[in-house]
């Protein structure tokens, strides 16, 4: 048997508030052999990712200290490491990738120079030297004609490239142990799928251990085959991925398995009336330039596009980032300005002013992705549900308007009882519902979702959809749903639309195009949505 | 990442209707922690007390040094002569004006009653006319008894020769009690300051709302306006202003607001144009809340925490601008207690210390107050700060 190369000893870590001390994790153990992956998996607040950046050090002092636990790399102590000892090893024999790829590269610096940072510092190599190995990690992972790209800013890549950007820097040295967290999360499926074939790639070709951080259960199936589990700063089952999948022992982890999103689309009737409609909708975002600030081009968000959404409807809208879905909800909202015509129940709406606008508000509702940013830090639930009644309600009377929030927050689930409490004592679930409630207040006509379910964790994700599709059916809802998740649409949506660019790709019944999808590119999303499997084709963005 | 909070968000401060005050709590909890952290700074919170402290007793200062007695009894009837006007006429004189110091009048009351003096027997204008030596005149207690005393009419023994008649901090050049005109100076000072950040503020932050939130052309022709106008030597036509109008404490208010108040635009013009983009904004917008209570309920308290952040930095700049002014002899009305007035009488005195270094004393310290408290302020609005510091 041969000595693992990372060993986690019984780890715990607390941080200090100003009131109190979390326990972070509390007793983690683990071991990874040289040229393993092990997966770490679990939702927010976990502990997974603390205990990864505590390998290396990376957590705050002294906000976080550690009361007990080792970490032993090749036989060190690595949390008894001082700062000499620990720049040693970071970067060198354990890199890291991190999850945000857009603030992960310094923007003012070129990918040359950061590539070869590591190569310098560590390797002692001059910058020639450097800069022509640069070039082969650039090639080897997968950026077309690296040389051409090496003087570069980050601001100039994708997102897919800076992430490969990113992992040729952890390359550079050779590492043993890689440390992916979330690696592909803020990132298009797509892309994605093409990242975790690299990586898988790379660990192929030179026998290095990947420690990977994820969520997501699909990767973890794809990725790695020993996994570990954690909920509440414990490990609570480990073992092959295989065995987790097929039999899973701990109910927390039977859960996770269980958190797809299920049940059943409302079904299409071709006699309901049209509840929105527009035609030729266009959102089109010059681009100025020069000293006049002439208009030498258009961003074109949303390019001409027909919709039809039925009452009782859900249309859902899919794309990765960048296609224009967000803009097109927010464009029927008349939130942005649009030219064509947009019709809501027989009325065109696209040339009311602001004011005019005003009392259809209560009936064209929407709500947000990030439950964080969508609530209003220094308002109570109660002021931030009823800020629309006070606009579109004034003759209600203040006990009138407290039952109104009463039955909203019942009506999402959530204790009325906790009304008065402020949005940060919210869990993100919690915080989402208060933001459907706020919505559903005014008992609107029609909802735009914009991705209402993806900032959250899989088993709360479920009980979102559950709730929408529970308050469609009670309130005859109409929906516009938009998500680049496709699990979650094709548990909600009974329409389709795929948007890329700005465009329609393929539109109509969802059971139709999720049972056979007409193009390319929609068959491409499918692929790596539910495969996480990346399609060598042209239709891909990289 | 586990630690809780690290999700707070931009600062913000509490909105509370009143609706919603009756079972919701006081301060939200963002601000409880805010008031901890701000606890926590120990320099700050001694600032704040001292200041305060200081700012009361100033606020009092005709009960602390003044010419006149607090109360008096003459002939059995009870007076208040710090709070109300006697002529004095009532008192056996001719003016319409009493002077209590005057020993006649003096002699008269206590013949009839009694007086009770305040701590200090001069207000900022007394001039003391038993001074046996030459103004500008070194504290009291630097001379000997006989020397303070000789001038008056029983010398050593004479009932004014008491510690109610001590220059505890010497006299000017005109032979005013330094101590008096410190503590009027003081609070014209600090009132200046603190009303002109008043104003200020209220201007700077409407017009960087204005700018923020419409942006477009409306902040760009803002912009222009406002590099263009801080790029007028403002001293220059200060002086210039001030030298054309009577400079009273209003007018010199006036034209010290036309140059102060810029100094929030930016900020606030910044606050705004990213609070506006935040998904809680957009998500009123779409209730259809309307421009005004979108912009004092969602934004501007997003703006008020950069404001209160710069308050007391504005205020010691207020104070120090009032002080140049004066220093200069541009500033306020001549006979006015004014630390700048005072700071250049003690440039012209270089041999009576007593003038240059209380002036430089009371502005170091009102300004090193105004700081400390600023910095503590800042801290505890601080979002990243507010988890660092150990209570």
């Amino acid at each position: 048997m041969t000595e693992p190369l990372l060993s986690v000893d019984n780890l715990q870590i607390d941080f200090q508030t100003d009131d109190r001390i979390v326990h972070a994790v509390r007793g983690v153990s683990f071991d990874i052999m040289p040229g393993q992956t092990v997966a770490l998996v679990g939702e927010s607040g976990s502990g997974k990712s603390v205990t990864a950046l505590s390998v290396l050090k990376l957590l705050p002092h002294p906000a976080a200290t550690y009361p007990g636990g080792r970490i032993l790399f090749k036989g060190t102590d690595l949390l008894g490491a001082d700062e000499a000892g620990i720049r040693a090893v970071r970067g060198n024999a354990i890199s890291m990738i991190f999850q945000e790829p857009m603030s992960s590269l310094n923007p003012l610096h070129t990918v040359a120079r950061q590539v070869s940072e590591a190569l310098v510092i560590h390797r002692g190599m001059n910058r020639a030297a450097a800069r022509v190995r640069t070039i082969e990690l650039l090639d080897e992972v997968g950026i077309p004609d690296p040389a051409s790209r090496l003087d570069d800013f980050p601001h100039q890549l994708s997102g897919g490239q800076r992430q490969r950007v990113m992992i040729a820097m952890a390359l550079a040295n050779e590492p043993e142990l890689l440390i992916a967290d979330e690696p592909t999360t803020a990132i298009d499926v797509t892309v994605q799928a093409q990242i975790l074939e690299l990586l898988l790639s790379l660990q192929k070709k030179r026998g290095m251990a990947i420690l990977f951080i994820t969520h997501d259960l699909g990767i973890v199936r794809k990725m790695a085959p020993v996994t570990h589990v954690m909920t509440e700063g414990r490990i609570v089952e480990q073992g092959p991925t295989e065995a987790i999948f097929a039999n899973p022992q701990h109910p927390y982890t039977r859960k996770l398995l269980a958190a797809e999103p299920k049940g059943e689309p409302p079904t299409t009737d071709l006699a309901a009336e049209t509840i929105v409609s527009a035609e030729k909708l266009r959102v089109w975002f010059p681009i100025r330039r020069g000293l006049l600030r002439r208009t030498v081009g258009h961003i074109k968000a949303v390019d001409d596009i027909d919709i039809t959404i039925r009452r009782g409807e859900t249309l859902g809208v899919v794309g990765e980032s960048g296609s224009g879905k967000t803009t097109l909800g927010r464009a029927l909202l008349r939130l942005v300005s649009s030219e064509g015509r947009i019709v809501y129940i027989g009325r065109p709406i696209d040339k009311l002013s602001w004011a005019g606008m005003r009392p259809l508000r209560q009936d064209l509702q929407i709500v947000f992705q990030d439950p964080f940013g969508s609530l209003s830090p220094r308002m109570s639930i109660t002021e931030i549900i009823a800020e629309g009644l006070g606009v579109h309600h004034r003759e209600l009377s203040a006990a009138d308007r407290d039952a109104r929030v009463v039955r909203a927050l019942t009506e999402v689930g959530l204790d009325p009882a906790d009304r008065h409490r402020y949005p940060h004592e919210f869990s993100g679930g919690q915080r989402q519902r208060v933001a459907i409630a706020r919505a559903m207040v005014l008992e609107p006509k029609f909802v735009v979702l914009d991705e209402p379910t993806s900032a959250l964790d899989v088993s709360v994700q479920a009980q979102v959809v559950d709730l929408l599709r529970d308050l469609q059916r009670r309130h005859g809802l109409t929906y516009l749903f938009i998500s680049h998740d496709l699990r979650v649409v094709r548990a909600l949506a009974n329409q389709l639309m795929v948007m890329r660019n700005g465009k329609v790709v393929e539109h109509g019944p969802a059971a139709e195009i999720f049972a056979a999808p007409q193009s390319d590119y929609t068959r491409a999303l499918m692929a790596a949505a539910f495969a996480v499997e990346a399609v060598p084709s042209a239709e891909v963005a990289q | 990442m586990h630690a809780t909070g690290l999700r707070l968000g931009p600062p913000l401060i509490a909105f509370a209707p009143a609706d919603a005050a009756r079972s919701a709590p006081l301060l939200s909890p963002i601000n409880r922690r805010r008031l901890k952290v701000f606890q926590g700074n120990r320099r700050g919170v001694w600032s704040l007390w001292v200041f305060l402290i200081l700012l009361a007793v100033t606020l009092c200062s005709e009960l602390v040094a003044n010419d006149r007695p607090l109360m008096a009894s003459y002939k059995g009837e009870l007076l208040f002569p710090a709070l109300i006007e006697y002529p004095e006429t009532k008192f056996g004189g001719f003016f319409a004006v009493t002077n209590y110091r005057d020993p006649f009048i003096a002699d008269e009351i206590n013949a009839n009653g009694w007086m009770l003096w305040p701590p200090i027997r001069f207000s900022y204008s007394t001039v003391d006319d038993a001074l046996s030596v030459p103004v500008p005149s070194a504290p009291s207690w630097l001379q000997s008894v006989e020397v303070r005393c000789q001038l008056l009419p029983q010398g050593v023994d004479d009932p004014n020769c008491s510690l109610g008649n001590f220059h505890w901090l010497g006299t000017d050049d005109q032979g005013r009690d330094v101590l008096a005109r410190l503590l009027y100076g003081f609070r014209i000072s600090v009132m200046f300051g603190l009303i002109l950040s008043f104003f200020s503020s209220i201007i700077g932050i409407t017009v960087g709302a204005i700018q923020g939130f419409f942006g477009g052309w409306v902040d760009l022709t803002g912009q222009r306006f406002l590099e263009i106008y801080g790029a007028i030597p403002s001293l220059y036509l200060l002086l210039i202003i001030s030298s054309v109008l009577t400079p009273s404490f209003w007018v010199l208010l006036g034209i010290l607001l036309l140059f102060s108040w810029t100094s929030l635009v930016g900020i606030v013009r910044a606050e705004f144009l990213r609070a506006r983009n935040l998904e809680y904004v957009a998500a009123a917008r779409a209730l259809g809340v309307s421009n005004i209570a979108l912009m004092t309920r969602h934004l501007l308290p997003n703006a008020t925490v950069a404001t209160l952040t710069f308050a007391p930095f504005i205020v010691a700049g207020s104070v120090t601008t009032l002080t140049a002014l004066d220093f200069i002899g541009f500033g306020l009305p001549s006979g006015s207690p004014s630390l700048g007035e005072l700071l250049s009488q003690g440039k012209e005195y270089l041999f009576a210390p007593w003038l240059a270094i209380t002036s430089f004393v009371v502005i170091a310290a009102i300004l090193i107050l105004l700081v400390f408290i600023g910095e503590a302020v800042r801290d505890a609005f601080d979002p990243r700060k507010t988890f660092a510091v150990r209570l």
